[in-house]
């Protein structure tokens, strides 16, 4: 209140008192809409195993417990491992995809780079078609040879057109030619100058592109549906692809074999279930608040043609 | 070019060269060498290219082959497999999926995109002109979670609400004394939840392009409005919408280049693969997905991905085409 008469463009723009009203209760509707079934899913979650079979999904249960969660360590191997894989996957993704995409937009956002145009074209190209999920399948199961192998989730997204654009748009706005130029003259060679200026100079780029893939890479279950078996290669947002319609294959492990159906009948799976939803959607729910400012700047940056 | 005269691994008299005077080499292999780095910087991308985009494209060729699997690899397996013209894009379109995936498609596509356009807009105008910045910072970052998970996440999210024995819309069903609904086997709803979550996913993303258009504006456009004596619903049609054309327009091309295209998540995951939704539910890409995976059917699977492929390709182009007459600004190329 203090300092809306300050900023005068507020003013101007905004609704008068009452509509202001009528759209901040809409938009907070709707805004909750987006988070509720979250905090939905984490009461579920700890909800008592005997109420969920008794009354359903309740917004607040009568009796709590965490049981659910308990019974999560019972499978822990196969939930530690598929974290492990999730983490792994996103980690050296993220690095591949950023450093091939930084240098790549870098080397076609010079100008003394002959070939510039020719790569350009080479990487735009790519985005007006789509090679499609049968032939990409072929070559990456026939012809790599990476079918449940861990570099099936990594390498069909270890480089990204739209990553280089925003790069490129980045360096051309926000890298003066002037300092390349001056580092030249005082004989810095062209790794070193990409190294020690351009790189520093690109760090909100950088950090814009490497949020966008690291998201990627942590929700991806289509590669892993396509071309992994394994049950360690298997990631955390497959394994929920797995569990939707059974929780057998996670009991079985469990129990190591022993009789399935009387272990079935012990384990909170309904609330096991919920349990690890939570477990994969925190880390996000927790960080993208502070990081989505980067996604904003994306976003917009990318919008730019060049 | 005279060749024989440059060596570009000689390096003897390079150290006596100023960096700048390289470049005048004028031959082939000069240029080459004086790129070399940059080249360094294009590889890992390229061969990334190559292997995911270029080679394939070139694949798409299995659409005219009757394949099959051989041992020795894929190009082994190419050669192995004999030519069966158009036989493979036939059987798509006679079979009875070919109408059910267009319909679905399309269908859903042309609502979704239109939903999406009409309400990314409305939120962007309405998010611009709220009087309390803090409050709006919370609604956005709010807006932005579901787009940030999968749909292997959110297909939990709608499970929670959609189960027939302990989901909350069949509890509210029952309290009422109605009969309660198997969700996931009755196709009547699904058309609207399908809809109603894709629209939902995206809408916070999709409003922050136009949102951050509509912040641009000179605020002395809204100063000339108001001493025109304009309301609020004649700035926004006079001095927003205006501002917004370009960059609505280029969303409408890239939208339009995807009509054939469809978020396999939600149509895959988010019914829970439901096979008594497949009538409402099958879409271009769970269609080639269960082809491939399913029934084993290569050629067909990679026929229906090319007809999918060619025709967004040939929809981008028109939509550019349009646009550039119209419009040059917003258009793409």
């Amino acid at each position: 209140m203090r300092q809306k008469k300050r900023i005068s463009a507020v003013d101007i723009r905004s609704f008068s008192s009452g509509a202001n009203l009528f759209f901040n209760i809409f938009l907070a509707i709707f805004a909750l809409s987006c988070l509720f079934p979250f905090f939905f899913i984490i009461i579920i979650s700890l909800t008592k195993e005997s109420d969920l079979t008794l009354f359903g999904y309740q917004f607040w249960p009568k009796n709590f417990s965490i049981a659910s969660y308990v019974y999560l360590k019972q499978f822990g191997s196969q939930v530690v491992q598929s974290l492990f894989v999730t983490v792994f996957i996103t980690v050296v993704g993220t690095i591949m995809n950023t450093l091939f995409s930084a240098t790549y937009a870098y080397a076609i956002s010079r100008k003394d780079f002959r070939y510039r145009r020719f790569f350009t074209i080479f990487a735009l190209i790519s985005m007006l078609f789509v090679p499609g999920m049968v032939p990409t399948y072929l070559i990456v199961t026939q012809m790599l040879n990476l079918r449940d192998n861990i570099w099936a989730l990594i390498l069909p997204m270890a480089f990204g057109v739209w990553n280089v654009l925003i790069m490129r748009t980045f360096y051309m706005t926000q890298v003066p030619d002037a300092i390349i130029e001056s580092a030249r003259i005082d004989g810095a060679g062209e790794l070193r100058i990409f190294s020690s200026i351009v790189i520093p100079l690109s760090v909100p780029g950088i950090a814009t592109i490497s949020l966008f893939t690291a998201l990627a890479y942590w929700n991806d279950w289509m590669n892993a549906l396509l071309y992994i078996n394994s049950d360690n290669l298997v990631p955390l947002q497959y394994l929920l692809v797995r569990i939707q319609n059974n929780m057998a294959a996670l009991v079985k492990a469990a129990t190591q074999g022993a009789s399935v159906g009387a272990a079935a009948a012990q384990i909170p799976t309904e609330g096991t279930r919920m349990a690890m939803v939570v477990i994969a959607t925190l880390p996000i729910a927790l960080t993208y608040p502070f990081f989505q400012k980067y996604f904003v700047k994306g976003m917009t940056i990318g919008g730019v043609k060049g | 070019m005279n060749e024989a005269t440059v060596d570009p691994h000689k390096p003897s008299e390079e150290v006596h060269i100023h960096p700048k005077a390289r470049k005048n080499r004028n031959t082939f292999f000069g240029h080459l060498w004086d790129n070399r780095v940059f080249f360094l910087f294009v590889a890992p991308g390229s061969i990334f290219l190559i292997l995911f985009f270029y080679i394939p494209v070139l694949a798409n060729v299995v659409a005219f082959k009757n394949f099959t699997y051989s041992d020795g690899g894929f190009v082994q397996s190419l050669l192995n497999s004999p030519w069966s013209g158009i036989d493979n894009f036939k059987f798509f379109f006679q079979s009875s999926d070919f109408w059910i995936v267009i319909r679905n498609t399309v269908g859903y596509n042309m609502t979704m995109l239109i939903l999406n356009f009409f309400f990314a807009i409305f939120f962007a105008i309405v998010m611009s002109q709220l009087r309390n910045r803090k409050l709006l910072k919370v609604y956005q970052t709010s807006m932005l979670f579901p787009y940030f998970l999968s749909w292997a996440i959110l297909a939990f999210f709608i499970f929670a609400f959609l189960s027939p024995d302990k989901g909350v819309f069949n509890s509210i069903i029952k309290s009422f004394g109605g009969k309660p609904i198997d969700w996931y086997n009755d196709p009547t709803w699904w058309p609207l939840i399908i809809i109603v979550m894709g629209v939902w996913k995206g809408i916070g993303y999709n409003s922050i392009l136009y949102f951050a258009t509509v912040m641009g504006i000179d605020p002395s456009y809204y100063d000339a409005a108001m001493i025109d004596g304009a309301n609020k619903w004649q700035q926004i049609r006079h001095v927003i919408l205006p501002h917004l054309l370009p960059i609505a327009t280029l969303m409408l091309i890239l939208n339009i280049g995807g009509i054939f295209r469809s978020d396999f998540g939600l149509f895959y995951l988010a019914p829970k693969q439901s096979g008594s939704l497949f009538n409402v539910t099958q879409t271009f890409d769970t269609y080639i997905y269960r082809a491939l995976a399913q029934t084993n059917d290569i050629g067909m699977a990679t026929a229906a991905g090319l007809i999918q492929s060619v025709v967004g390709l040939l929809l981008l182009l028109i939509a550019n085409w349009v646009a550039r007459r119209y419009e040059p600004d917003s258009a793409l190329f």
